[in-house]
């Protein structure tokens, strides 16, 4: 029985929950069906607190600062954008570790409008020092993640995703996996995107590196492993987030980046997220026309 | 109950080389020093124990007097209070956890400390400790909507651990009526006292209800222009 990032979400705090007491969870009403038996049966540490994200962030702190592990859970802009702030003070700044996992990547909610979309998660995030930022592909990855990153002490962002990628790979936290090799260019694809990327390139002669950690980003597999000076970003929010990054690790080479993913525009459409991403392009036909003219034109 | 604070304001003096104290910080004087002196419970030595009690200066704002306490409670040397606000020294205009022994919480953008120590008193309650958390919030910082958030939260979850003490010095630019009013409508166990009267003081943090956080409303005078 295939599962959701979300349902997988659910069954992996529950089970840590039991083992590992530093657990915190911290919910501001959403998702709570996901962790009933939690919030029935640890009623000190599983906190529905209301519909209050600011505090929700805040509160979170106030208990990492006594040793807690929090999981922060909501939407993503309820998560991320609304209380911003809150987690670049009362975490960032404190230097404290604690979890935040949004549900609803970028147009997910495709039928609820732009109030509840978040493509800007990643790339603001990744303005924060420290924070670290987890974009699995399958819920199975997102199990693997979480449990090799949740206790390291940093603020980390988990991004789940309606979509999963067809097939899991034995990813590891912080390092990009070399998924095909070639000469003409290197494509970064990022989390469901790569579900994009592998049909669109199958027949071309690119690499292809899947990134599940976004921050702190692997620049030592990029600068090692890249054959060539293109660049592909296939990142499945505001396109362009990491291209710092890549710069930075391929600082000794001229090289060329083209960025796709979600343009900066007021999407005001609704219905089927895959709608979004056919009139955006975010599809393999329309990456493989993106490489195409990258590299050819 | 009377109180010679005259090597407080000494000490507020050596971070500012004048003796025109910031209005910010003096507010909060006599507060803090009855918090410290006769009430929290911590060791200067080992600011960190489990056993202390918790205390976040939830504006953030004006911190000399919170530092001049810290300081002659003996959490760090007297010297640093030269450095307030200079590159080498670890006291900056807003307290750092990170680098002040004694501070709780980094603080400085208004409306974090509160909801901070609401998480607090949560997790000491998750802990079983016996320990107290004491929060001090301005009327200014009233008018940020994460303090209300944490008001209702707070009442709420009947968070007796917890005391909230506003500096009513009149700086809100936006009337904020009977603040302890509001705070009992919110569950809390609400008092007004004189923000300058020790007795007062020490009467209001002393008290602990059994299933509602204490709200204490310091009034202070009118800043004098």
């Amino acid at each position: 029985m295939t599962i959701t990032m979300r349902q997988q979400m659910g069954l992996t705090i529950e089970e840590l929950f039991e083992q590992d007491e530093r657990l915190a969870l911290v919910l501001a009403e959403i998702s709570t069906d996901f962790f009933r038996r939690l919030l029935r049966e640890h009623p000190q540490r599983a906190l529905n607190l209301g519909i209050l994200e600011q505090t929700m962030i805040s509160v979170a702190a106030g208990m990492a600062m006594e040793g807690f592990i929090p999981v922060v859970h909501s939407i993503t802009p309820f998560l991320v954008e609304r209380p911003y702030e809150q987690i670049k003070d009362d975490f960032c700044y404190q230097r404290l570790g604690g979890n935040f996992i949004s549900t609803g990547g970028s147009y997910d909610y495709s039928t609820e409008g732009m109030t509840h979309h978040g493509p800007a998660d990643v790339p603001i995030l990744r303005n924060l020092p420290g924070m670290q930022i987890v974009v699995p592909g399958t819920p199975r990855e997102f199990d693997r993640l979480f449990r090799a990153a949740y206790a390291n002490g940093a603020p980390t962002y988990f991004r789940l995703s309606v979509t999963s990628n067809p097939v899991e790979y034995p990813v590891t936290f912080g390092k990009l996996e070399v998924v095909k090799r070639g000469t003409q260019a290197t494509v970064i694809a990022v989390g469901p995107a790569l579900a994009r990327v592998l049909p669109a390139v199958a027949d071309l002669d690119v690499m292809v590196l899947y990134c599940t950690t976004v921050a702190p980003f692997d620049a030592g597999t990029l600068r090692a492993v890249s054959e060539s000076d293109n660049i592909v970003l296939v990142e499945p929010y505001y396109e362009g987030a990491l291209v710092a990054d890549v710069c930075a690790a391929m600082q000794h080479r001229r090289v060329r980046i083209e960025t796709i993913g979600v343009p900066r525009v007021v999407l005001s459409h609704y219905g089927e997220p895959e709608q979004h991403d056919e009139a955006i392009g975010f599809t393999p036909r329309g990456i493989r026309q993106r490489i195409e003219r990258f590299l050819y034109s | 109950m009377v109180s010679d604070l005259t090597h407080i304001h000494r000490l507020m003096s050596m971070q500012t080389g004048d003796e025109k104290h910031d209005w910010s910080a003096y507010s909060t004087l006599d507060v803090l020093w009855v918090l410290y002196d006769l009430v929290l419970r911590y060791d200067a030595k080992n600011p960190r124990s489990e056993e202390r009690d918790r205390f976040v200066l939830s504006k953030g704002h004006g911190p000399i007097a919170f530092y001049a306490i810290l300081a002659d409670k003996g959490f760090f040397p007297v010297e640093q209070l030269k450095n307030f606000e200079r590159w080498e020294g670890i006291l900056g205009g807003h307290p750092d956890r990170n680098q002040v022994p004694g501070v709780e919480a980094s603080t400085g953008s208004l409306g974090h400390g509160l909801p901070m120590a609401v998480g607090m008193a949560l997790a000491l309650r998750a802990k079983k400790s016996d320990r107290r958390v004491f929060v001090l919030v301005g009327d200014g910082e009233c008018n940020e909507g994460s303090i209300w958030e944490s008001i209702l939260l707070a009442g709420n979850r009947h968070l007796s651990n917890l005391t909230c003490i506003v500096i009513n010095n009149h700086s809100s630019p936006l009337d904020l009526g009977d603040l302890a009013a509001k705070f009992a409508v919110f569950g809390w166990a609400a008092s007004t006292i004189n923000g300058r009267d020790h007795e007062q003081i020490y009467s209001a943090l002393s008290q602990v209800y059994p299933d509602r956080p204490t709200a204490v409303i310091a009034e202070i005078e009118r800043k004098q222009s």
